[in-house]
């Protein structure tokens, strides 16, 4: 398998970066861990004119917490986020995630901008970023804008980035009463794409009142989905057993799922349910131990 | 373009082709023909090398994204005409039968005891499950990983 | 240390002599091979299943940069290469002409300077093709109305490739007839694939100033390929070397010969320099070899006291577009018929039909003796639903029809005869070791709290026919199933052992240098064995079937004795004594009475070419071509116990013991990674091996990404055992072991997930038991 011709530019700053997509548009195409693009060049369902690759910018994977916030650099590799102890602090449910990415070896390149600006459905970072309201920065030669996660989705491979654009952070809010969160993943072996993914996030009020639930679902429609319904009956709800499930039910009833080899769109969703209760129940674990 | 890769510690300057992939490079510019192709997606982990001392898949790494990066072939395990440990301990335990997976193994089992001395069953496993072996149902792998692993503890003790 | 492990023969776990080079990196397989002036094939292939091809133009790959040439079905046509015969007496296409038949089929190639500009302009080829309605189920096709796939086929009219039958039909429906229970089961034991790590492929050099054709490709059987090719391009068969180098695992996916070899070495012909050619992992899941696609009803009749009586199955395979089955000639559906297994059935029938669907060709036999997998499946399964059918224990169900081991030699229902076993037992220790009992409580302690965790126990006590085998009832394409060794022991003692099957990872090199030391007392390191070069190794029909050591495995060690039996002469010679005197031991002849007196094989190969006796020719070499008398029937019995979610239907395998019998080990170590790997195997299609088609016979198991392979992380633990039961007519009373379990072990994984379900109703899961399938059979079972 042999990627096409193509041009490649290996730009050392932010600024080069964007001048140069600014200049092709629709033609270049940025390369960050190249995990998914790679492949794609590989089997030639891409053939962008012009490579920009990422990988030669510094400044662009850092982990760190201000302002109230988790900052994650688009370029932090998924097994770099899986090993921080800053991220199972802030936010537990993207520490659950990170390992269960496919396997080591991509772990080692694959990144969080790469993957949220992919855009798979079946991808996982999507769910946990709108489970846990991150905002995603986006960068072009005429500036910067915030889109929030749940915003950021489009459809199958569709984003609100425009091809001028990078992805250059993911900014999560911290919480601020006792939380926790946690990844739910059914895969057919390693390294295998999601057949349901579940995020979540809870936060706790003073009362033990369920103050924020964030629940995002992985291959369960066109792109990775907000549970709403089920995340606006939990908020100011007792964290019982019978809340969570009445979430999975919601979380079951508000998803798309395609029937395929994986399993059909009935057993999906009844996974959906399934493991929103058990997330749910995790978090809660994970919150009252915080 | 030209690039330079550090291979195995030898600085290997060449001209490529920017869609040549780091895999290609190794086994047909450079010879290097220990590492292996064994799919189209990025699944199975024969391409693995050493990037920087990290394991990776050289099927999905252009070879100018290792310019001025150092890389490790498995025909860079051995030292001093020495067989390193790792490749002791897959003869040993018969941790290899057809061999094309072998070389992806032993680097992974390399970086692996590096970061982690003495790691156990599960680790190994874990730390395997990006490589597929066709062969050996790993049984023999993750004995072979956590024998060198002993072995090289052993060798630090002594010395 | 005695002089039996210093010389490390038969029973010793000698460290492997071929992985110096592996550990290496040093191995050399196909696609190391790297020749001057040589070129690069990139295939293209059929993106419909089944269509008319109008018109190919392919002047804009002709004329882009670093091509050479391009070549089609027309072109090979003009040199009657266009088809080419299959090892199961069929035709296949080489380069579509008329139609192509599959996804996936070869249409057209494009030699080019460099594989990136090879694949550049497969781009560029311009394929006019009309559309046909797609046959994807076999059972379709084989309905009047269906459209005809082999339209090109002499005396073909409909999409029937062949009906079998074996067994005693009349017989097998009164025993059904007076039967008190019937127990039926329709499974689909579903496509998959070996899929060994490395691909197919192939380097062919045809030297345009001696003709002499050298390919070095990834072949199971090298002799046989080169006689087929001799018989398909025409070449003279001295002219053509075939060199199988290192193979990166084969599982029967490289026993077939493939478009892409004949192609290549036509352009090397036409071209005048070498020509490489190697699949990527999508063309070789679409198109190479798959396995197994049997459609089974099969049925078992019992007495109410659980004696078995008789076994009936009707099957339909899906063959594909070409039948391509790698098998012996006389038997369409492989050894099918050894569907009785371990069990003391007095009648047993088997119906065969096969369909040409819009599919891939193969039909091989991935890890198993062809078509022994498909019948151990469907028996061990049924078993297991008769014992729920009676109330029965499986474990005792299986005891009480087991063959007994003073029926030995058995013949059974459908005509084999069994040389050893003891059943009993093997799965007596198995039970043993897993704790049968305490499993069996705490499967019913967790049924009654009523929770998400379920535990299932799954047995399967498989027989295996292996070694094909005597000629005179097994050939392939004519060329009859026996096997060679010729061995030459030079001056100093040391040895080159030539044989006529090939490695793919089994450790051939040094197995058989074992067998040497065993006979002859040169110790393995002294033992060379060569193999997979046609120009330089006796003619064999290769390694698959768990062949070897049934076949070239007994011809080493025959032509060992050979040659001990001439040492002898020369040993009398040298030690002036008659030949009667002498004793053989280990490694010398000792004079009966005064061991002190004697002459080791070292002397006496010196002798041998020093000092040879009057009368006696020079030397000490030889060859053996062993027919062997008798399949070989290896054995075991495989406990697995799972735990199964019963919220996502998600199983796990918490304990697997396997006990195998495969009479003499002779390198246990090697003996042990060969079970580790079938285990493996055979886990993976029970999980999650599977290539299936969409109506419209797009392929889905086209890339690792769905076409999923066991990691390090899924794989169960395994406990391995043995029991050694020889064969009594192996000349070492060994038998083949390479397949015993992915023979025997799917069956025992998806036993113990329904085991899970039982209580509930469930008695069947086609494979890969999936989660999801789980499920649903739970929601089907009103859970
Ligand atoms: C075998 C395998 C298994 C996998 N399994 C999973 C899995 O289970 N779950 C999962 O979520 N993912 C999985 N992935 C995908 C993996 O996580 C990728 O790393 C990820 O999807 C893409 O990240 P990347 O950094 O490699 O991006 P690249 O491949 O470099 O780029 C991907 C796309 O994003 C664009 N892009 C990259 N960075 C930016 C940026 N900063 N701004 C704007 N656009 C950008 C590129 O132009 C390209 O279109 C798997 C991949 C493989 C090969
Ligand atoms: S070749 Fe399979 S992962 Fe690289
Ligand atoms: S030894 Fe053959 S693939 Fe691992």
């Amino acid at each position: 398998m042999y990627p096409p011709p193509f041009d490649y530019q290996a730009p050392d700053s932010l600024e080069e970066a964007l001048a140069i997509l600014a200049e092709h548009g629709y033609e270049a195409k940025a390369l960050a861990g190249g995990q998914s693009l790679i492949p794609l060049l590989k089997l030639r369902f891409a053939a962008p004119a012009v490579l920009v690759d990422l990988g030669r910018i510094p400044g662009l994977d850092g982990v760190e917490a201000a302002d109230g916030e988790l900052r994650i650099g688009a370029l932090a590799r998924h097994n770099q986020l899986a090993a921080s102890p800053l991220v199972a602090e802030r936010c537990p449910a993207a520490s659950a995630a990170a390992p269960q990415i496919a396997d080591p070896l991509v772990r080692n390149l694959g990144t969080l901008g790469g993957s949220l600006a992919h855009a798979d459905p079946a991808g996982d970072w999507g769910s946990v970023m709108i489970a846990c309201g991150a905002q995603l920065v986006l960068a072009s030669a005429g500036g910067r804008r915030t889109v929030p996660a749940t915003e950021f989705f489009r459809g199958v491979f569709d984003t609100a980035l425009e091809p001028t654009e990078l992805l250059t952070e993911v900014r999560i809010p911290s919480p601020r009463g006792p939380a926790g969160g946690t990844y739910l993943k059914l895969e057919r072996k390693v390294g295998d794409f999601a057949t349901v993914g579940v995020a979540v996030s809870l936060e706790l009020d003073g009362a033990g009142r369920i103050a924020r639930a964030g629940i995002g679902l992985t291959a369960v429609g066109p792109q990775n989905l907000r549970a709403a319904a089920a995340e606006e009956a939990l908020a100011g709800a007792e964290p019982t057993a019978e809340a969570f499930a009445e979430a999975g039910r919601l979380a079951a009833g508000g998803c798309e799922p395609a029937s395929d080899v994986r399993g059909s769109a009935e057993y999906k969703r009844h996974v959906v349910e399934v493991y929103v209760r058990r997330g749910l129940a995790r978090a809660l674990e994970i919150a009252r131990r915080s | 373009m030209e690039i330079t890769v550090t291979v195995n510690g030898t600085a290997e300057t060449r001209d490529v082709e920017p869609r040549l992939l780091l895999v290609h490079f190794l086994r047909d510019v450079l010879g290097l023909t220990g590492t292996h192709v064994g799919c189209d997606t990025t699944g199975c982990g024969a391409c693995t090398v050493l990037l920087d001392g990290a394991p990776i898949k050289s099927c999905t790494l252009l070879a100018v994204q290792a310019d001025g990066r150092a890389v490790t072939t498995v025909e860079g395990l051995i030292e001093n005409g020495q067989l390193h440990p790792i490749q002791e301990a897959f003869k040993e335990e018969h941790g290899l039968q057809c061999g094309f997976c072998t070389p992806g193994m032993m680097l992974v089992a390399k970086a692996l005891i590096e970061s982690n001395p003495d790691p156990s069953e599960e680790e190994v496993r874990w730390a395997i499950s990006g490589n597929v072996c066709r062969c050996t149902g790993y049984t023999n792998i993750v004995k072979a990983c956590r024998r060198a692993a002993a072995q090289i503890r052993q060798a630090e003790v002594a010395s | 240390m005695s002089e039996g492990t210093r010389i490390c023969g038969i029973g010793h776990s000698v460290k492997r002599k071929e992985d110096d080079r592996f550990i290496r990196g040093r191995g050399r397989y196909v696609e190391d091979v790297n020749l001057p002036r040589m070129l690069h094939m990139a295939l293209l292939r059929s993106p419909l299943a089944h269509a008319r091809i109008n018109a190919i133009d392919a002047s804009a790959a002709q004329a882009h940069p670093g091509v050479v040439a391009v070549v089609t079905g027309k072109d090979l046509e003009a040199h009657k290469l266009a088809w080419m015969p299959t090892l199961s007496g069929d035709t296949q296409a080489v380069l579509a002409t008329d139609k192509v038949r599959f996804q996936g089929q070869e249409v057209a190639a494009v030699i080019a300077e460099d594989p990136y500009v090879a694949r550049d302009a497969l781009e560029l080829i311009a394929v006019d093709y009309d559309p046909l309605p797609a046959v994807v189920d076999p059972f379709q096709a084989l309905a009047p109305e269906a459209p005809l796939i082999r339209d090109e086929k002499e005396g073909q009219a409909d999409n029937c490739c062949y009906r079998w039958q074996a067994g005693d039909k009349e017989a097998t429906d009164r025993a059904f007839a007076a039967a008190e229970v019937v127990v039926k089961l329709k499974t689909h034991y579903p496509r998959c694939h070996p899929a060994p790590l490395e691909t197919c492929g192939c380097v062919a050099d045809v030297d345009p100033a001696t003709g002499k054709a050298t390919i070095y490709m990834t072949s199971q059987a090298p002799h046989a390929h080169r006689t087929l090719f001799a018989l398909v391009a025409g070449l003279p068969e001295h002219n053509i070397q075939i060199i199988s180098p290192d193979v990166g695992g084969g599982f029967g996916n490289k026993v077939p010969i493939y478009p892409g070899y004949v192609v290549a070495t036509a352009a090397s012909l036409l071209l005048g320099r070498p020509v490489k050619w190697i699949e990527s992992r999508t063309e070789n899941l679409i198109s190479t070899g798959f396995a197994r696609d049997y459609h089974m009803e099969g049925e078992l009749a019992l007495d109410r006291d659980g004696t078995m009586r008789a076994v009936r199955v009707k099957l339909t395979s899906d063959n594909g577009a070409f039948f391509a089955d790698a098998q012996p000639t006389k038997f369409k559906a492989g050894l099918f018929h050894i569907v009785t297994g371990s069990y003391d059935l007095k009648a047993a029938h088997v119906e065969a039909t096969g369909a040409y669907t819009n599919k891939a060709p193969g039909g091989v036999a991935y890890r198993c003796s062809f078509r022994v997998t498909e019948a151990s499946f469907l028996i061990e399964r049924l078993v297991q639903n008769a014992a729920y059918e009676l109330g029965m224990d499986p474990a005792e169900l299986r005891r009480k029809n087991f063959i007994r081991a003073d029926q030995f030699p058995y013949r059974s229902a459908t005509g084999f005869v069994y040389d050893s076993g003891d059943y009993h037992r093997a799965l007596d220790l198995a039970l043993d070791k897993v704790g049968y009992a305490a499993l069996r409580e705490e499967q019913e302690r967790l049924r009654r709290e009523g929770g998400d965790k379920l535990l299932g126990i799954g047995i399967a006590s498989f027989t295996e026919v292996v070694g094909a085998g005597p000629a005179k009832d097994y050939d392939i394409a004519g060329l009859k199933m026996f096997d060679s060794a010729e061995l030459r022991v030079h001056p100093t003692g040391k040895a080159i052992l030539k044989i006529g099957v090939q490695t793919q990872g089994q450790g051939h090199e040094t197995t058989f240098a074992q067998i040497v030391a065993g006979e002859l007392g040169i110790p393995p390191e002294d033992v060379l064995v060569q193999h997979g070069d046609t120009d330089n190794t006796p003619y064999g029909l290769g390694t698959y079937a768990s062949r070897s050591t049934p076949t070239a495995g007994a011809a080493t060690a025959v032509v060992a004795r050979k040659l001990r039996d001439k040492g002898r002469k020369i040993a009398a010679h040298l030690l002036e004594a008659a030949e009667e005197d002498l004793e053989w031991h280990e490694d010398r002849f000792r004079v009966k009475g005064v061991p002190e007196k004697s002459v080791t094989i070292q002397d006496v190969a010196f002798a041998a070419y020093t000092n040879p006796p009057e009368g006696l020719e020079a030397g000490l070499e030889g060859v053996h071509y062993y027919d062997p008398p008798n399949m070989t029937y290896p054995f075991g019995s495989y406990v697995v116990a799972v735990e199964v979610d019963r919220g996502t239907g998600e199983w796990k395998v918490r304990r697997m013991v396997a006990v195998d019998d495969c009479g003499v080990r002779i390198n246990p170590m090697i003996v042990e990674g060969q079970i580790h790997g079938g285990l493996t195997e055979g886990y993976g299609i029970a999980a999650m091996e599977l290539i299936t088609f969409d109506e419209d016979g797009n392929c889905i198991g086209s890339s690792f990404m769905d076409y999923l392979l066991p990691t390090a992380w899924e794989t169960p633990k395994f406990e391995t055992y043995a029991t050694v039961t020889p064969s009594p007519h192996h000349p070492i009373g060994a038998k083949g072991v390479g397949e015993s379990a992915t023979v025997g072990s799917p069956a025992a994984y998806v036993n113990a997930v329904i085991d899970a379900l039982a209580h509930l109703g469930v008695r069947n899961i086609d494979m890969p038991v999936t989660s999801a399938k789980v499920w649903e059979a739970l929601q089907r079972a009103g859970v």
